[in-house]
């Protein structure tokens, strides 16, 4: 292999671009040629620091958005989908007025439906072995766990000191996505908080729920929706949310 | 309303090309070096993806867009009558040369130190092409050697000269832009 050609395969060699064979041709090169092993050392170099600089440039929202309202879409009908991200009675108010009756009816189904499918996912939790993915009471181990399992990491605030005691993270599925649930216990009852990404950021104020004996509070801020649900009693759930929403408050205004 | 084929397609490109909208552009900015002209080559290029979308026979949606844009590009630097055609695929008399040159300038082998990720793009900016279009596409865009191919309508063989020489060049740039701000 003459220096010429392993000036340019080097870099063949460099992105893992070369089999086996020609591999060997240009190590064989680099290892008898000082002046193209420097200039190799130089390239892998230039590589490892490219790697750590941010040279991607991040599309404008404005750009997303025009790009969205180009594409043919559909009328807007309250999918089930859309309850979960939207989540948003109040916003949905206004379109209630214009799609009529039968999509107040829907709508308060698929509410039940998600209420239901949260009963669930907190029972299946309750099973043994169900009830936590990444064990700790360190909220700075929990949060950092859910980065990349999911579009958006809940917030994870301990409360220990307020007497709800964090003691995990866990993937659950509602409504056919994967959402973060939070797991504390409130002396050995389990209160699970499910967290999903909302297209509203208004604020909903929390509300609570009864099912199959279960208490369930939910509230939506900050383009979050929350569900916390466990067999303790409503006022001592209602404490909870209080609690955990005031602490967000301070991290986020912190 | 718009018939529910069109609706189904389109949910169907949504889902298949948004998510590499950073990626392009990524690219539409290297390739056009001005944030307004790329959001207008993007937006163009996303439509006449979605025109064609109904003959895309992958198999990567990435390179495909890339494909697209580069032609929008392409139409953009022609209506830029002022400038040279950026990326033209005939070996230009740049590309001749040989790549011994820029390495023989600092034989040792120097140290590159971190720098400001707005200094490093703009010695990207400042390659000329073809070589900055290959360098983008791979370092950047991460595509493989065979995706880049198809993408710019050139032999690998192509593709691993101008590489070399993009960072042979961009090596160079750097130094010396090192020893200048010293």
């Amino acid at each position: 292999m003459t220096c010429d050609e392993a000036r340019i395969m080097l870099h063949a060699l460099l992105d893992g671009e070369l089999d086996a064979g020609h591999a060997r041709e240009v190590e064989a090169h680099i290892a008898s040629c000082p002046d193209c092993a420097a200039e190799f050392a130089a390239q892998r170099e230039m590589k490892r620091v490219l790697a750590e600089t941010n040279l991607r440039y991040t599309a404008p929202a404005s750009l997303r958005s025009r790009i969205e309202a180009s594409l043919p879409k559909p009328q807007p009908q309250p999918t089930r989908r859309s309850v979960l991200r939207g989540f948003a009675m109040g916003s949905a108010v206004s379109a209630l007025a214009a799609t009529g009756v039968v999509a107040v009816v829907l709508r308060q189904d698929d509410q039940q439906r998600i209420l239901s499918e949260i009963v669930s996912a907190h029972l299946r939790s309750l099973q043994a072995g169900h009830l936590i993915d990444v064990v700790s009471t360190d909220q700075h181990t929990v949060k950092p766990w859910f980065n990349g399992k999911l579009d958006v990491a809940p917030p994870v605030i301990d409360l220990t000191a307020q007497g709800f005691t964090l003691v995990g993270g866990r993937l659950d599925y509602i409504d056919a996505r994967a959402i973060g649930a939070v797991v504390y216990k409130r002396r050995q009852h389990v209160i699970n908080l499910f967290v999903a990404q909302t297209s509203s950021t208004e604020h909903r104020p929390p509300k609570t729920q009864t099912m199959q004996g279960f208490n369930c509070r939910r509230w939506g801020e900050r383009g979050l929706n929350f569900w916390a649900v466990s067999d303790i009693g409503a006022d001592e759930l209602a404490e909870f949310v209080d609690k955990f929403g005031a602490a967000m408050k301070v991290n986020v205004e912190g | 309303m718009p018939a529910t084929d069109d609706v189904q397609k389109a949910q169907r490109f949504r889902e298949a090309a948004l998510p590499y909208l950073d990626d392009v552009y990524t690219l539409a900015r290297y390739l056009l070096r001005d944030a307004s002209d790329a959001e207008d080559a993007v937006q163009e290029c996303y439509l006449r993806a979605l025109k064609h979308f109904d003959s895309y026979r992958g198999p990567a949606m990435k390179p495909w867009l890339f494909a697209i844009l580069r032609n929008v590009c392409n139409a953009e630097y022609a209506r830029r009558a002022s400038r040279p055609s950026a990326i033209e695929d005939a070996p230009g008399a740049a590309e001749q040369t040989p790549i011994w040159q820029e390495g023989e300038a600092s034989p040792e082998t120097q140290v590159l130190h971190s720098r400001d990720a707005s200094v490093v793009r703009k010695l990207i900016d400042a390659l000329a092409e073809p070589f900055k279009e290959t360098f983008v596409l791979r370092e950047i865009n991460n595509l493989s050697y065979r995706e880049i191919a198809e993408t710019v309508g050139a032999p690998v063989g192509t593709v691993m000269s101008r590489l070399a020489r993009a960072r042979a060049m961009l090596r160079a740039a750097w130094t010396a832009e090192e020893e200048h701000s010293r």
